[in-house]
């Protein structure tokens, strides 16, 4: 098998894709994955210690 | 010529307002303020980084044609090397956007920042809408077809035909893509003329 052929085995791109449907919301799960990954992402963003920044003293 | 005259030169006035408005020290500064040594800041150059890519890759199928970023292996691979990159630049702008959203980076006088932003945010998704309907696929039919009722529904169809490929890939390649990056350009200089936003002052009292 070709890693082209292994790849579509593990991951098939030629079925039709999967929803999530909640009332009037339907979205398909990549795009709902995608739209976690940048919620956290952001969420990371604001409190991982930025590298070399100092940390300011309590008493200057 | 007299130094009144030079004065009145439009050479003269323009390089006075520029280097007025944008010293060579602001537009490429030492230092930033402590504030901005956050994570959260890196998301608009990050941006900008796979704006870099997404243009470079393009220009490589641009080369070559859709014979070859449908056939061969090396062109599939800078085919998709221009979506992962496109993914990147819509993801990091959200973020990017968010961040001065919660910041309201809009304020002391930073509106035309802000507004600026809007304007690329938009203009990205037309260049993204293009990019859809210029792959010479099935998927690319299938999409233009899907688009053209929404299109016509507006009016826009007049002028602007999702149907005609040509038009939609001159878009995609031309037109859209220099209006991106001249308004990330002016985007970023209007981030330097007026340097970046300080935080909210604190307001609450601290009762000791
Ligand atoms: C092609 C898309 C964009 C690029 C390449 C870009 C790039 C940048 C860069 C490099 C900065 C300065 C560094 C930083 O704070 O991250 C910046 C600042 C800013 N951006 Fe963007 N940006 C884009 C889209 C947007 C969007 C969609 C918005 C909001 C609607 C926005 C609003 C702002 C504002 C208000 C600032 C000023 C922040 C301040 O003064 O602190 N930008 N942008």
């Amino acid at each position: 098998m070709s890693s082209f052929g292994l790849l579509a085995a593990i991951w098939p791109l030629t079925t039709l894709g999967h929803y999530v449907s909640w009332h009037v919301i339907q979205i398909s799960v990549a795009n709902l994955i995608v739209i976690i990954l940048m919620v956290v992402t952001f969420i990371v963003a604001l409190f991982a210690p930025f590298p070399g920044r100092r940390r300011r003293k309590e008493n200057p | 010529m007299s130094t009144t005259e030079i004065d009145r030169q439009w050479t003269t006035r323009l390089r006075k307002r520029v280097a007025g408005k944008l010293p060579p020290e602001k537009l490429l500064p030492d230092t930033q303020p402590t504030y901005v040594s956050s994570w959260i800041y890196v998301f608009g150059v990050t941006t900008m980084a796979a704006l870099g890519v997404v243009i470079a890759s393009g220009c490589l199928l641009a080369l070559r044609g859709p014979q070859w970023w449908h056939t061969s292996s090396v062109g599939h691979f800078v085919n998709s090397l221009h979506l992962w990159s496109v993914e990147i630049f819509f993801f990091a702008m959200v973020i990017h956007l968010w961040g001065k959203y919660f910041m309201a980076a809009w304020r002391g006088g930073r509106a035309l920042t802000w507004m600026t932003g809007v304007v690329t945010f938009l203009t990205s998704i037309a260049t993204a809408f293009t990019g859809y309907v210029s792959q010479s696929n099935f998927d690319s039919q299938w999409i233009s077809t899907q688009a053209k009722d929404g299109i016509n529904s507006t009016g826009a169809g007049a002028f602007w035909n999702v149907l005609n490929s040509g038009q939609m890939l001159m878009w995609h390649i031309v037109l859209l893509p220099i209006a991106a990056v001249a308004l990330t350009a002016l985007h970023v200089l209007l981030v330097r003329i007026k340097g970046v936003v300080p935080p909210f002052e604190k307001t609450t009292e601290v009762t000791q």
